[in-house]
């Protein structure tokens, strides 16, 4: 391991902060294309209705319109298609519901789209736009969960009318019940995960652009990885091939998992640059952000835990509605099944788990993976119904939770919810955080508080997560439509300089960074002279993209692999030059040396040498000094750890105010600290918004009440505290670097210590729970409501 | 249509636009200076910031000929060529951006933050940044930078 500041384990500063800085940043509404237009969509204002004519005759009639697009436009084309299949507990398939382009013939929630209008200037097609006159008959609405499958107003679906799109089980539920009836105790808790828009600042936007002297298509967006989007856009949807189809995603402003799918206007403009020959850009505002992004989580979920009379716990048996909103969206059916039910044995050694899981459709916006994705609906329900357990049985939470960890010397672990988890150390996390959290002195603080009136609590939370998504064998057979490895090309330049081609895809994730310290380290060069290049599918060979907290451990690791092909043929390169055997050359720091002797050639001759071969090898080797590896994980990765809330409640007012929170998590080794913890900063928040400020909310006729930000409480400076992280460390087991992923940790493990650290304070009323988010008015209605 | 003119980085500019442009449209559409965002609609977000005569605004809330006359700064006119004002190197220097999309809002209204409390306590931090959302880096980060970038603004 090279020792360079730049290396593995260095704090390197960001080298992309220069260009954001400095407002030099290239999001893909900065650019503009000659004779560039612009698409404003119609979408629908009621969540179910009938569409019975669209008349745009006035829309084309108005100054700079060029063109007005209804579904009769995209009929040659096919749906959007959903990437993962999951079956019913008898077998059959799910319900799959055609996702079109623009509504045919009905539209299915607020926000779906139903005409497009194209003008030379984005307010001609603005104006253009409040002119199409569409007729609807208003259909009711599908909106609670409980209701669309017991007594739904309608059906959202033909195909499915009785909303549901899947029943799917996981566990023996025989034996699980039968480990209930000999339990000393049991603890039940029914909740909901709140709905989330998941807002990544940066509005969603696309540009079609169609080359009419080669049929080329290249379609700028806003996309977390954009060979999926060319893969899906190109075979399912519009039928055009690879080699013919360019996608590019250059800087994009956030994206959490908002940024994974492909969404209709993709297609929409792709279509629309080729009918009108000139280029077509659509920028969402931020309410159509709230109306048509995928939104996240929107559980119903009763949980209940079976405990011996030591706490240790015997059985887990759970019970989710899971809203799939109005279509399938491209990972939707997979997040409460494979992402959720999977992950329900946590950090501890329950031996049996039964999960049952509804999907329903609603006629609202399609719910998809939001940073987490399953596993922080996951983390909600077990710690949370631990806590309550508990509570119930006098156990201190610290103490419930250490009876009934996987030890150290018991990994590689086989749990009953079918991963492996290979490395961990749950009680180091927990320790660090009591300790960082000063959990031992609670009583104090709580007292002190008393005596200014208000009510301290603690809480915590030990998360588990399976990340570097994924094995492509194993997601292959639960469904998966697509393989989840990696690619990466190093490409050495004549001169010496490095650029690494990567399908991973950096938008605020700092790849930039990261993997050049990688390929520093292992190149021993100067991170200089290495060039990360992404987001794009006309340079990179192939790549599957950023979610899932796969980058580093996936994304890094086809890197480490390509790394070790250019060094393999470098030391055969060396040797030729040192007249020795390729065995006998070893690589370290940048040099290459002939073992046991003072000879060395370096890194740079030898590039020079392979792209001017003169003295080379040419009969063995070909010239040039270039290596694609692609890497599929043999396993998942399991990042864990433990967060500690402590919260501070106005029993007069319903005001919860987050005092500290400490994070303590084990992410194996770690490329550069201070992006891991600015990673856990971020997810930090989002889950304490989660918790206490956050909910995107539907009134009973499906209209989205909080589709602005004077509605949807977003996190700001002021609703937060600064945070406490630390790391422990037990290294992956089975990827090169020894890393498992840090992208959603925060978000995974903040929300049950914030309700968790909010019942602690209200636990002397007699409060047992309180849903989140939090607010003032639910906490302060707890509180009364424990009065009575 | 109406003409606007104004300063904008120290040029002056004039063009003739619809009387709806807000500000930030003349800047991004008719100056291409693409650093300033646009990230909501209802004037909460802050990716809009730019200074006018010397102040904090927020350009979506503007029209273009509300600023006739007026100076205005964008993230671009903040330093010169390659050089970084003291708050830009100090959000580089703490990790206090991810995505970037929010940062030169966030920048500009930290700067006349710092101008308006040259000496600023972290809740006075968070309390001043109110109006700037990020959804990257849980402002623990940005804080710091504040901080920092505030000091090396008293010199």
């Amino acid at each position: 391991m090279n020792d360079s500041v730049a290396g593995i384990g260095a704090r390197v500063l960001r080298r992309e902060d220069f260009r954001f800085i400095k407002g030099r940043g290239k999001y893909v509404d900065d650019m503009v294309l000659p004779r560039q237009t612009y698409a404003v969509i119609v979408r629908s204002p009621h969540a179910h209705a009938t569409v019975n004519s669209i008349d745009s005759s006035a829309a084309a009639a108005m100054p700079g319109v060029v063109r007005v697009l209804t579904s009769k436009d995209f009929e040659a084309f096919g749906g959007l298609p959903c990437g993962w299949l999951v079956n019913n507990q008898n077998g059959d398939p799910m319900v799959e519901p055609k996702h079109p382009i623009l509504a045919e013939g009905k539209v299915r929630h607020v926000g779906d789209p139903v005409a497009v209008v194209i003008a030379n200037t984005k307010a001609q097609a603005r104006d253009a736009a409040d002119a199409v006159v569409v007729d609807y008959s208003e259909l009711p609405a599908v909106v609670n969960m409980r209701q669309a499958l017991s007594n739904p107003p309608a059906a959202v679906h033909d195909e499915a009318p009785g909303n549901l799109c899947y029943d799917w089980a996981l566990g023996d539920k025989e034996t699980v019940d039968a480990a209930f009836a000999g339990a000393a105790h049991v603890t039940r808790l029914e909740f909901t995960n709140n709905r989330l828009s998941p807002n990544a600042m940066e509005p969603r936007c696309a540009i079609g652009d169609y080359d009419r002297s080669n049929g080329d298509h290249t379609l700028y967006t806003t996309s977390q990885n954009p060979h999926v989007i060319r893969l899906l856009m190109g075979a399912f949807v519009l039928s055009i091939p690879e080699h013919k189809l360019r996608v590019y995603a250059p800087d994009v402003g956030g994206g959490f998992g908002s940024k994974i799918y492909h969404y209709a206007e993709e297609a929409i403009v792709t279509v629309a640059a080729k009918v009108i020959g000139r280029p077509v850009k659509w920028t969402s505002d931020r309410t159509e952000a709230f109306l048509s992004d995928a939104h996240g989580r929107d559980h119903v979920t009763t949980a209940e835990l079976a405990l011996d009379a030591d706490g240790k716990f015997l059985g887990l048996r759970c019970d989710t509605l899971a809203n799939m909103g109005a279509y399938l969206s491209t990972f939707a059916p997979c997040v409460p099944t494979y992402l959720h039910a999977t992950l329900l044995a946590g950090q501890y050694k329950t031996p049996l788990i039964y999960c049952n899981v509804k999907a329903v459709f609603t006629n609202t916006v399609p719910v998809d993976a939001y940073r987490g994705a399953g596993r922080p609906e996951a983390t909600y329900l077990l710690e949370r119904v631990i806590d309550k357990a508990a509570r119930e049985m006098k156990i201190d939470p610290a103490e419930i939770r250490r009876r009934n960890f996987i030890q150290p010397d018991e990994f590689p672990y086989q749990t009953p919810v079918a991963l492996v988890y290979d490395t961990g150390n749950y009680e180091a996390t927990l320790s660090a955080a009591l300790a960082a959290s000063d959990y031992a002195g609670i009583a104090a603080r709580k007292a002190e508080a008393k005596s200014r009136g208000k009510l301290r609590g603690i809480g915590l939370s030990c998360y588990i997560e399976a990340c570097g998504i994924a094995p492509s064998a194993v997601v292959g057979s639960l469904g998966a439509r697509a393989g989840l490895y990696e690619a990466a090309t190093i490409r050495v330049n004549p001169t010496g300089s490095i650029s690494v081609l990567t399908g991973s895809h950096s938008h605020g994730q700092g790849h930039e960074t990261t993997f050049a310290q990688v390929v520093a380290d292992q190149l021993g060069q100067p991170i200089e002279n290495i060039d990360i290049v992404h987001g794009d599918t006309a340079r990179i060979p192939f790549g599957m993209g950023t979610y899932g907290s796969r980058s580093i451990a996936v994304g890094g690791a086809a890197i480490v692999k390509a790394v070790d092909k250019i060094i393999a043929k470098g030391k055969k390169i060396a040797a030729h030059l040192m007249e020795a055997s390729a065995d006998d050359v070893v690589f370290e720091n940048g040099q290459f040396k002939v073992a046991g002797t003072d000879k060395q050639i370096d890194f740079g001759s030898v590039a020079l040498t392979a792209y001017v071969p003169h003295n080379f090898p040419l009969e063995e080797l070909e010239p040039g000094l270039e290596e694609t590896a692609f890497y599929d994980p043999a396993n998942f990765t399991f990042p864990a750890g433990s967060y500690v809330c402590e919260v501070e409640v106005d029993p007069e007012t319903g005001v919860v105010e987050v005092c500290s929170m400490h994070a303590s998590d084990d992410f194996g080794n770690i490329i550069n600290p201070m992006i891991v913890e600015g990673q856990v900063h971020g997810g930090l928040v989002q889950g304490i918004g989660q918790a206490l400020l956050e909910q995107a909310v539907y009134d009973d006729n499906g209209q989205l009440l909080t589709a602005s930000y004077n509605d949807y409480t977003m996190p700001r400076a002021d609703d937060m505290p600064s945070f406490t992280v630390d790391h422990q460390i037990t290294a992956c087991t089975h990827n090169p670097l020894g890393v498992k992923g840090c992208g959603e940790a925060g978000a995974i493990g903040s929300p049950p210590a914030v309700i968790n650290a909010i019942v602690d304070a209200l636990s002397e009323l007699g409060v047992e729970h309180v849903e989140m988010p939090a607010t003032p008015r639910k906490v302060w209605r707890a509180i009364q409501a424990a009065k009575k | 249509m109406p003409t606007v003119s104004m300063t904008v980085n120290g040029q002056t500019v004039s063009a003739e636009v619809d009387g709806r442009t807000l500000l930030v449209e003349f800047i991004r559409e008719h100056l291409a200076l693409t650093g300033t965002h646009v990230g909501c609609d209802t004037s909460q977000c802050g990716a809009c910031v730019v200074h006018v005569n010397g102040e904090a605004a927020k350009s979506c809330t503007m029209l273009a000929v509300q600023a006739n006359g007026a100076s205005v700064t964008t993230i671009e006119g903040l330093s010169e060529g390659d050089d970084l004002h003291p708050m830009q190197a100090a959000f580089k220097d703490n990790h206090g951006l991810q995505c970037g999309f929010c940062t030169p809002g966030m920048i500009m209204s930290a700067v006349d933050l710092a101008k308006r409390n040259p000496n600023p306590t972290e809740a006075e931090i968070r309390k001043g940044l109110e109006g700037n959302i990020c959804r990257c880096t849980g402002y623990h980060n940005i804080v710091k930078a504040v901080a920092q970038g505030a000091a090396g603004m008293r010199g």
